[in-house]
């Protein structure tokens, strides 16, 4: 690769110097070096590497470890902010039930979202050390790292770093001099977001196509092939090392005032900030200082309205910056954290063209299983062109109010639609006027009375 | 299973290591059309994408349905049925690269390659796809070529990056 191209790559980018970055305050980046230098097994285990697994395995049961997890109240950042002590407090164990699975969700496709891949680049032995402590809290006996195709470099680290545990006795039988056994298994994609909802990544991990099942049995009854397994985010599972190196309390503890959700979270800025990347700040700090981090807006632009955690969240305004970036309080302003990385908008962008935008991406990436997402999101698409281009008809919006209302929770198999409709219908709430702008014309074919049915 | 059959009607042959390498799968999970989605990728990597006769011969050495495999080789987007360029480029049509400008460099990718999306150059040298986020938004509007990925791009660096791909 010649230099001029070289300079054009992508590399991910922590924001944050190494004397911020601290063991007692940064439990997910505080071995990572400034110029992304991944770490290795050497020296990840003299940074106190895999500590966590020599103790638990040998002084703690399963139960006391979903103990801590629940205590420390790490709540899923794949998006949807469960437990994760309580999701593993219900995954079936015992009593002749065979041990199933660890699945590391690492098919990080959501729109605005980054940060599972700094993780898997820079420190894979976190991941494998919280795969292997999750393992041992579900008595699962295999793990799989489901990774996206795209995330090559990430592949190629996690495939030493693999190699590297299970020469050095952290993988395969009797870890740790423990009995415990559990190894874990590299599994990448070929595409298509729906994978990354748990159930379609399951039967895409068995092979089939990447539709989504019913729910219940939840993965945690009865997942891959039929056993226990459990799905949890590339973060979540960093997270877990340091709530048994350290102690739930301690964990509890760095996010303090700030939240009732316990530990860090890493933070991200894409779209018109000028700084943008990733932070590893206390769960609960608020958008703006996220955004000051970031460097504030593009110079010349003005804030409109950001995303909290990717395109399936709905949109907030430049008021609501001041809250705390945890899932209650996001939640109560009627949006979602999500992923926790912030898309930011300015006042140069038409927020009806956006949408187009991203209910584009919902649209062609539909399973197609069920009607209202399969039908209904390329109808939102073509709505929005045409307001787009100032050829909306009256009754366009309304329309959209209705679809954003069908595709929501409850009304689909999987939260794909519902997660399409909430950027639509808070965008509806809050740029009204925007979308009022693209209607032109009287109602047309398009809006006709139904047509009636059976005896008229 | 061993007596698969390995000439195809369109005159497809499977190369002995890739076989090998989809029988080496199929033993690793605890089924085997788990080993599907890699089987398919082990032979797009060989041809760059999956020919017809492919599709019989993984359905054989995995012992499944031809229309298993190819439900699986059409759902997944990574996965090309047609035969791609010698390269393949993923532009980022998502919602952050969309906000720092993606538009003008999908412009300037198909008036400088003079094809759209889902198309390949006369000359075979390269595919023009679009691709779900890459993770890359941070340093938006990303693009994918082969195995690495780049961003930000600006239509200005297209000649510097096309280049780097013969
Ligand atoms: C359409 C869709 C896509 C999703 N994509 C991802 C993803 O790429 N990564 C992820 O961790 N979770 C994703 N999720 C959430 C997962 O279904 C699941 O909640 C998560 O992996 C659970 O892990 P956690 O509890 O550790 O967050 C997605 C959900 C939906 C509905
Ligand atoms: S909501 Fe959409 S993505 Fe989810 S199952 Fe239905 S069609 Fe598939
Ligand atoms: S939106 Fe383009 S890389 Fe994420």
């Amino acid at each position: 690769m010649t230099d001029a191209l070289s300079r054009l790559r992508y590399r991910c980018q922590l924001r944050q110097d190494a004397d911020e970055r601290r063991e007692e305050t940064h439990p997910l980046t505080w071995r990572l070096h400034d110029d992304g230098t991944p770490v290795f097994l050497k020296e990840y285990e003299d940074k106190d590497g895999y500590a966590a697994v020599r103790h638990t395995l040998n002084e703690q049961t399963g139960a006391q470890v979903i103990d801590a997890m629940k205590t420390a109240n790490v709540r899923g950042r794949g998006g949807a902010g469960f437990s994760a002590g309580v999701k593993w407090s219900l995954t079936l164990q015992g009593d002749g039930m065979p041990r199933g699975y660890i699945v590391c969700n690492a098919d990080e496709m959501e729109p605005g979202t980054f940060k599972d891949r700094l993780l898997m680049e820079q420190t894979p032995h976190l991941l494998i050390e919280g795969m292997i402590l999750a393992a041992y809290a579900n008595n699962a006996r295999y793990g799989y790292i489901f990774l996206r195709g795209e995330y090559i470099e990430a592949a190629n680290h996690i495939t030493r770093a693999l190699k590297e545990a299970r020469d050095a006795g952290w993988l395969g039988a009797d870890i740790a001099g423990s009995g415990f056994d559990f190894d874990i298994a590299l599994h990448t994609g070929a595409g298509r977001y729906i994978c990354g909802e748990e159930t379609a990544l399951i039967n895409s991990l068995e092979g089939q196509r990447a539709n989504p099942r019913a729910k219940p049995p939840f993965p945690g009854q009865s997942g891959a092939w039929g056993k226990p397994t459990v799905v949890n985010n590339v973060e979540t599972l960093c997270n877990v090392p340091a709530v048994l190196r350290h102690g739930a309390e301690w964990y509890q503890g760095l996010s303090g005032q700030l939240s009732n959700d316990g530990g860090t979270k890493l933070y991200g800025v894409s779209g018109r900030a000028k700084r943008t990347g990733l932070w590893e700040l206390p769960i609960g700090t608020s958008g703006t200082e996220l955004l000051d981090r970031a460097g504030g807006i593009r110079d010349g632009e003005q804030l409109k309205a950001w995303l909290p955690g990717g395109g399936s969240t709905g949109f907030l305004l430049p008021e609501h910056l001041e809250l705390p970036l945890d899932f209650d309080s996001i939640g109560k302003a009627g949006s979602r954290m999500g992923t926790g990385l912030l898309t930011v908008v300015t006042d140069q962008q038409s927020i009806v063209s956006l949408m187009r935008n991203l209910e584009a991406f919902f649209a062609r990436e539909s399973c197609g299983w069920c009607t209202p997402c399969r039908d209904g999101l390329p109808w939102t698409v073509k709505i929005l062109q045409a307001l787009e281009r100032g050829e909306g008809e009256q009754g366009d919006i309304e329309m959209l109010d209705k679809l954003a209302t069908d595709l929501g929770p409850g009304r689909t198999f999987c939260a794909h639609a519902p997660g399409a409709a909430m950027p639509l219908s808070s965008a509806l709430q809050y740029f009204r006027d925007e979308f009022e702008r693209g209607v032109r014309h009287e109602t047309g074919p398009a809006h006709a009375d139904p047509i009636p049915v059976g005896e008229v | 299973m061993e007596t698969a059959q390995t000439i195809a009607s369109d005159g497809f042959v499977i190369e002995a290591a890739d076989r090998e390498a989809i029988l080496h799968e199929r033993d690793h999970y605890e089924q085997p059309q788990a080993a599907c989605i890699e089987a398919l990728k082990i032979v797009q990597r060989r041809h760059g994408w999956v020919p017809d006769g492919a599709i019989a011969v993984i359905a054989d050495l995995l012992g499944i349905s031809p229309a298993s495999v190819e439900g699986v080789a059409t759902f997944y987007s990574l996965i090309f049925r047609q035969p791609v360029g010698r390269h393949v480029i993923l532009v980022c049509d998502s919602s952050s690269c969309f906000l720092t400008d993606y538009e003008a460099l999908r412009d300037a990718f198909t008036d400088k390659l003079g094809i759209g999306f889902g198309q390949t150059t006369s000359d075979g040298r390269f595919t023009l796809l679009p691709v779900c986020c890459l993770g890359a938004c941070d340093r938006g509007p990303a693009v994918m070529i082969d195995d690495d990925t780049f961003g930000p791009v600006h239509p200005d660096d297209l000649d510097t990056l096309l280049e780097g791909y013969a």
